[in-house]
């Protein structure tokens, strides 16, 4: 059991993410703003995720409304399946999908980045020619996946939703305005606004794990293949824990 | 009176229980190559990234061109690192880079980077062409050998016409011929922009060429200092082992 879990370790891991946050808040306001390298990171995380995100989306949306037919028809409520859909999809299915998608492949890819610049003694160079590396590298990246998750998630409602309206449609048949006002009659301010929220949080877990482990990788090819891995693990299980707490504030606050 | 540029008084630097510099104590004066020579493992590396600022040291003093660098912030670690130049043992390129952005990169923080940006491109032409490398401007590092790489490696360093030099066994696997080259490139570099150097390496060869003076690193300690000829013809048998 002391191999599996480890609870000094957990904590150990759990203080130097924190520490590296506090850094990143500290560091990452001051002035020499790294502009340019921000763009090109937006530019990578969104660019990079669109095609994945896209075709996930799709399916999400087309399989969730084919597998949820047959219950609502067992309760006669067949006419409300756009709106259970849209609901299921905006509120949790896609900020959640999206987010584990991201931190798949955004998260894996910072940590081998990073941690290959880190073996490779090139985070050093950058720091001895002048450049502050952890606003260059680590500022901006943690800044790029906060801002780009919600614009991710968003499309990724959309497809989604059209994913629900041909999977609608297989069975059944509903028209193309109908459907929609269905959806969003179902849908109000508060389903989207703590859902659009709880991302810019995944988002930022997401950079933040990512940048973590590879700033910190170990010497070695070994290493930079562990902190990708790690980087994966440790914000998968964030996104969801963030998941856990946001419920929780959404529900304390009554916007259910 | 000959000045000092580098002045390291009783450097002490350990991890852990392993005290790597143990009292080690070492002066670099302007314009001379200072050659380093000490066993694999013997703390050269750690050594003088101490100097620039990448390890701190647990006691003991560095004076980089008349300033104590312990008591610096992150400003006048800029500033600093603007006149010291700093070649890694591993070459250290940005591989995500083209050579051209390789060597702007040092640029974009320091004073050239107000100049316009033909001047820059021609400063970064000239640098390349010092090394002998100006067609491969606009190729990744990944498309460059290993020599070439070293070569870019100082370019990159060379383009802010630092005054003091550090270098990290700029000779380590290369073949004899382009040690050689890279030797030669190194003395004329201190003749060209009248730099000063401290020169880390194990190569007998490589010290010979491009060496006034060699200090010797042995458990942690300047062991001896001396001209390559007077250290050649020393009988201490730990000096001979390097020159046997
Ligand atoms: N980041 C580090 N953490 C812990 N120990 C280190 C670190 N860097 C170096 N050491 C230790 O310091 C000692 C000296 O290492 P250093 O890299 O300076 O050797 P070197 O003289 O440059 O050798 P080489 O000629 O092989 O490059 C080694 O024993 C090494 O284990
Ligand atoms: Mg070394």
């Amino acid at each position: 059991m002391k191999d599996v879990f480890n609870i000094n370790k957990t904590l150990e891991e759990v203080g130097g993410i924190s520490r590296f946050a506090a850094r990143f808040f500290r560091e990452g306001f001051k002035p020499r703003y790294e502009f340019g390298e921000l763009i090109r990171q937006c530019f990578w995380v969104g660019y990079k995720s669109l095609s994945l995100v896209g075709i996930t989306a799709f399916i999400m949306g087309l399989v969730l409304t084919i597998q949820s037919r047959p219950t609502l028809i067992e309760f006669g409520a067949e006419s409300m399946l756009p709106n259970m859909v849209g609901i299921s999809l905006v509120r949790e299915i896609s900020p959640v999908i999206t987010a584990l998608i991201c931190a798949g492949k955004i998260g894996s890819g910072m940590g081998a980045e990073l941690g290959s610049m880190r073996v490779t003694e090139q985070i050093d160079a950058m720091e001895v020619s002048g450049t502050n590396p952890f606003k260059y590298l680590i500022v901006t990246r943690i800044l790029a996946t906060t801002l780009m998750l919600p614009v991710l998630v968003n499309l990724s409602n959309a497809i989604s939703l059209y994913g629900g309206y041909l999977g609608v449609n297989i069975r059944g048949s509903i028209s193309w305005a109908l459907y929609w006002s269905q959806v969003f009659n179902a849908l109000s301010y508060s389903d989207l606004v703590p859902a659009i929220v709880k991302t810019v949080f995944f988002g930022f877990a997401i950079g933040l794990v990512g940048c973590y482990k590879g700033y910190y990788s170990n010497k070695g090819t070994e290493g930079v293949g562990r902190s990708a891995n790690s980087a994966v693990v440790v914000a998968s299980l964030l996104v969801f824990i963030v998941d856990l707490i946001a419920v929780q504030i959404t529900d304390l606050l009554g916007l259910t | 009176m000959k000045e000092s540029v580098i002045e390291i008084r009783n450097l002490c630097k350990s991890f852990g229980n392993n005290h790597v510099l143990k009292n080690f104590e070492m002066d670099l004066y302007r314009g001379e190559n200072l050659a380093v020579l000490g066993k694999s493992g013997s703390g050269k590396s750690v050594l003088i990234k101490c100097i620039i600022g990448l390890f701190e040291f647990d006691a003991g003093s560095i004076i980089l061109l008349g300033k104590d660098i312990q008591k610096f912030n992150n400003e006048q670690w800029d500033h600093m690192r603007r006149r010291v130049g700093f070649l890694f043992q591993s070459n250290a390129l940005y591989d995500s880079m083209t050579v051209r952005e390789n060597l702007e990169f040092p640029m974009r923080r320091h004073e050239i980077k107000k100049k316009k940006s033909n001047e820059m491109e021609g400063l970064i032409r000239e640098t390349l062409a010092n090394v002998g490398l100006e067609h491969t401007i606009d190729m990744m590092p990944a498309e460059l050998s290993g020599g070439m790489r070293k070569r870019i490696a100082l370019a990159r360093t060379l383009v802010l016409q630092p005054e003091i030099i550090l270098y990290d066994e700029p000779t380590t696997g290369l073949d004899p011929v382009t040690a050689r080259e890279i030797s030669n490139l190194i003395l004329e570099v201190q003749r060209k922009y009248n730099s000063s150097s401290v020169i880390i390496s194990h190569d007998m060869n490589c010290i010979n060429i491009t060496s006034n003076r060699v200090v010797m690193l042995i458990d942690g300690k300047c062991y001896a200092n001396g001209t390559y000829s007077e250290l050649n013809s020393s009988q201490d048998p730990k000096v001979r082992d390097f020159f046997d």
